[in-house]
């Protein structure tokens, strides 16, 4: 008798049910869609869901749908070409707006609301650019010694020490005149450090020498330091690429660190990368202002006019709800800022998040002359709101007579507004933040003025039909080397043979749901290792199949046989598939892209087919023959059971 | 069906000098490919610059080839693809993406004052220097940590002689499988790394499998030499082997003739070291054996003494 338990059997039921039940998004293919968003990254209006549907009726360009999705407009489209027209046609008629080329799913209503979707597809499949981008970490470290290299200068200057101070390649290098101011300005260099940052470690690494004669200090960051300094600049580019992105309006984009210092960008449905670049590319200013309060805010606001010597600026939505932002007639908050600007971008040395007597804070630092404009700004207006404002730069191309022309869209924002509570100069702290929002301060603030280079070191674009063909060529790969092995499987094993078969729909059926699940992208090389894995996951009902026929040859009545199959073939299986394995996490480990989409389904593939090779063709095995006292036979092929028989 | 008669006995460890040639002469042309030869390293191991380029009418790459050394790109790569009017040029590799268009624009001006008509099929694809280098380190770095996990895996589970003979298998197999991509100048693309770590895999699944008989036949066996004992498990694990082989290269021959060019080099090595790695398993994990003259006494003991409830 070949029996399992009952809750074997609903258990693996369940399972296969439950995969059926996931994989089923998949099944219903995608649409050609394009993707339109404001640029300014608000919600679209039912208006201009109104206007595409106009647009493309008067172009005589056929769509299936037009709807609002997450605050974009989603247009399906039959074919690939209407998607493509259609694209240019309304690149045209909403000259505001981004519109991205994309693949809606065509999940019914129901499933989508169980939050079911299909697997994830990665760029090769969908079409659309590919960046990486080196951040030049040198280059954090060198702004870092320059600041400290002015920090220094101004202080022996006001601490009356002679000296000369200069940054070399990985120190600053302080050399004084007299040997007596050495313990001062070693001192003073020490509390340049604690003035901005509370830490138990030591930053700054002060040794004292002598060279050519002179009292010298070697100040070196210490590794911490540049460590934590490396990884700012890295986060921070990443931050703003991502903010970039986002106003990109492209769905799904990917933007991602990748090993030490480089930067994946991946924005699905974008055809022209030299766009995407300089949406990327754009440059931010930064400016500390005075809050105009004397005015009124509400007012201005309202009626969008700025008073005299002030200027009517949007707030960021992570201030609107600032005493001082006012809701304009657009929905959209503002504030009213004087003219005269304190500080600007480029006096600004560094912004690091960082805590105030408890409490986060931003700690800035500005170099002399933004540190005196500060001071006077400060002792004249103590206890005055004091605002940040971020302006960003964007080339953009557009048509005009037919011409190409670079136009510059300047974007201006309002990030913070804080109190002075103090009079201050090249040092201070904003505080009155969350965690959070210090950290993306500080980021804010440095890509306004320190932003570290970055450099695109990898380019590449993917066409949305070759996109299309990828697909279309992984689903008939897959299809016929399914058929190949389950023809294969039947000639030589028989009602065996089936078994295994329904193990392999239900490998395939797993696999599919597990990456739906999982959402991992899935790329060509993955699809290769879905097609790899039904050849290989049939190897472990081969091995229970081969020994099972041999069990018959030894003369072992059919039910032993099934059972010494099994549990002989079950330890070969495991340590086949653990090397398998292994080599997939390791590909897993050190593969990035679509070489990581291969490894993900190698391994869960490796994990589904134990499964279905060994539990559910058993289950089956067992419901079919396992009950049958008097089974004289196993069609299983071979002579061997015809010889039994 | 059975594919094999029944009770099979071929004597494999009888024929192991001329499979042990066969194995020399298969190593000495793979490495012998590999180092007169090399490899044609894809885009993104080398970097560099792809432009595809389309002309108004059918060209010779000939004159293409010579309009390009005259203007001073020498390294230039052309190939045809598609149609006779579609060309691709590959450039060696520069710093930035702004160097690499500006390349390209040169590449575009100096073929049209030559007379063509002609134009990008699709935006260049450009990949710098450093990340092919980072790729290749990284590759072979999979490559040997893969390796050793497998080592120490097989070590445990089978002790020391077992895992070295596992070990000369896999080595003998990646030679071979990169060999053939060395001699017939095929590309290696990052797919065609992805490959031959699978190949590691799928050889040491064949050996561990073989070698999995062999323990439990030592056991049973009392009696026997060694060259007995993996003769019959070789036997006995024949079918299976060549069966699982069998429907991998099925599917891989799906692949191969479906999934188009991009996986072209992904399936090619597949094959090879599908078949390779078949005939190592029997001749080399099966040779290791009897060279490191495996004896009971090699084995990890048993944790239970399993009791045959059989008859």
């Amino acid at each position: 008798m070949n029996r399992y338990p009952t809750w074997v059997n609903v258990l693996v039921l369940v399972i296969c049910v439950a995969g059926v039940i996931l994989a089923l998004p998949n099944f219903f293919g995608d649409d050609p869609a394009l993707h339109v968003t404001e640029a300014d990254g608000s919600p679209v209006a039912a208006a201009t869901v109104e206007q595409i549907e106009s647009t493309l009726r008067d172009a005589r360009i056929e769509y299936l749908s037009a709807t609002i999705e997450d605050n974009a407009a989603l247009v399906r489209f039959p074919t690939v070409e209407s998607q493509l027209r259609a694209n240019d046609v309304l690149r045209d008629a909403l000259p505001n707006n981004v519109i991205a080329l994309t693949l809606a799913p065509r999940t019914p209503p129901l499933l989508a609301a169980l939050g079911l979707k299909p697997m994830a597809l990665g760029l090769d499949l969908r079409g659309g650019v590919h960046f990486l981008y080196q951040v030049d970490i040198g280059a954090a470290i060198e702004q870092l010694l320059s600041s400290y290299e002015s920090d220094i200068r101004t202080q022996l200057r006001e601490a009356n020490i002679r000296g000369s101070v200069r940054a070399e390649r990985d120190r600053v290098v302080v050399t004084l005149a007299n040997a007596s101011d050495v313990d001062r300005a070693a001192d003073l260099v020490r509390r340049l450090d604690e003035s901005t940052q509370i830490t138990l470690t030591e930053r700054l690494l002060v040794e004292r020498t002598t060279v050519d004669g002179r009292p010298t200090l070697i100040v070196r960051p210490s590794q911490q330091l540049i460590t934590e300094r490396q990884e700012f600049a890295i986060q921070q580019n990443t931050t703003t690429i991502r903010n970039r992105v986002n106003a990109l309006g492209v769905s799904e984009p990917v933007v991602q660190r990748q090993g030490l210092d480089r930067i994946l960008v991946q924005l699905p449905g974008i055809q022209d990368p030299a766009q995407a670049e300089r949406v990327l590319g754009a440059t931010a200013t930064l400016e500390f202002r005075l809050v105009d309060y004397e005015n009124d805010l509400f007012d201005a606001a309202q009626r969008q006019r700025s008073p005299i010597g002030s200027e009517l600026l949007r707030c960021a939505d992570s201030i609107a709800n600032s005493p001082y932002c006012a809701p304009g007639p657009d929905g959209n908050y503002y504030t009213l800022l004087r003219r005269e600007v304190i500080a600007s971008g480029d006096m600004l040395t560094d912004a690091t998040p960082g805590y105030s007597q408890g409490t986060p804070a931003v700690n800035v630092r500005l170099n002399a002359q933004g540190g005196r404009r500060m001071l006077t700004a400060t002792q004249q207006n103590l206890n005055r709101p004091m605002a940040v404002l971020m302006i960003e730069e964007m080339p953009r191309i557009v048509e005009r007579g037919g011409e190409q022309v670079i136009q510059t869209d300047r974007q201006e924002r309002v990030i913070n507004i804080a109190t002075i509570r103090g009079v201050f100069s090249t040092n201070f702290e904003i505080t009155g933040l969350t965690p959070f929002e210090a950290q993306d301060l500080a980021l804010l603030l440095r890509s306004g003025a320190l932003a570290t280079p970055i450099f695109k070191i990898e380019e590449r674009t993917i066409g949305p039909s070759l996109g299309q063909d990828n697909i279309e060529r992984g689903r008939r790969a897959v299809i016929v080397g399914f058929l190949l092995v389950v023809a294969f499987m039947i000639v030589v094993y028989r009602s065996f043979g089936v078994i295994a078969n329904i193990a392999l729909l239900a490998n395939l059926v797993l696999l599919v749901a597990l990456m739906s699940l999982l959402q991992a992208a899935l790329t060509l090389p993955g699809i290769a290792g879905i097609v790899l894995t039904l050849g290989m996951a049939v190897d472990a009902n081969v091995l229970i199949y081969e020994r099972i026929r041999e069990e018959l040859r030894n003369g072992n009545s059919p039910q032993a046989s099934i059972r010494a199959g099994y549990e002989k073939a079950f330890s070969s299986i495991a340590d086949g598939q653990i090397t398998t394995l292994i080599a997939g996490l390791v590909l897993l480990a050190f593969g990035t892209g679509p070489i990581k989409g291969f490894a993900v389904t190698l391994c869960l593939g490796i994990v589904t087919s134990m499964f279905t090779g060994i539990l559910v063709t058993r289950v089956i095995v067992n419901l079919v023959y396992g009950g049958r006292a008097q089974l004289r036979h196993l069609p299983i092929g071979g002579r061997v059971s015809s010889a039994t028989a | 069906m059975q594919l094999l008669r029944d009770n099979l006995n071929i004597d494999f460890m009888g024929r192991l000098r001329a499979a042990l040639a066969v194995s020399v002469v298969l190593l000495i042309v793979s490495i012998g490919a590999v180092v007169v030869r090399g490899f044609n390293w894809g885009l993104e191991f080398t970097g560099g610059i792809v432009a595809e380029l389309e002309f108004e009418n059918d060209v010779e790459l000939e004159n293409v080839r010579s309009t390009l050394t005259a203007a001073g790109f020498d390294q230039a790569l052309v190939q045809s693809f598609g149609t006779a009017s579609q060309v691709l040029v590959r450039l060696p590799p520069v710093e930035t993406s702004d160097e690499a268009d500006a390349i390209v624009d040169d590449v575009l001006s100096a073929l049209r004052a030559a007379g063509n008509e002609v134009r990008l099929v699709e935006p260049p694809e450009f990949i710098g220097s450093q990340v092919g280098a980072d790729l290749a380190e990284q590759g072979s770095l999979a490559m040997l940590f893969a390796s050793i996990m497998i080592f120490i895996y097989v070590m445990l589970r089978f002790r020391w002689k077992f895992a070295l003979g596992a070990l000369v298998t896999l080595v003998h197999d990646v030679i071979v499988t990169i060999g053939v991509f060395a001699l017939f100048q095929f590309t290696v693309d990052l797919s065609v790394l992805a490959a031959v770590l699978a190949v590691i895999g799928y050889s040491l699944n064949d050996t561990v499998v073989i070698y999995d008989r062999i323990r439990e036949n030592f056991r049973f066996m009392r009696r026997g030499t060694t060259a007995e004992i993996v003769n019959v498990s070789l036997n006995q694990t024949l079918s299976r082997t060549i069966m699982t082989s069998l429907t991998t290269l099925l599917v891989l021959f799906a692949l191969l003739f479906l999934a188009g060019d991009t996986l072209f080099g992904f399936s090619i090595a597949l094959i090879v070291g599908v078949v390779v790695g078949t005939y190592s398993s029997i001749f080399i994990s099966g040779g290791a054996m009897l060279y490191l003259n495996v004896l009971p006494s090699d084995l990890v003991p048993p944790k239970r003494e399993e009791v045959d409830s059989l008859p």
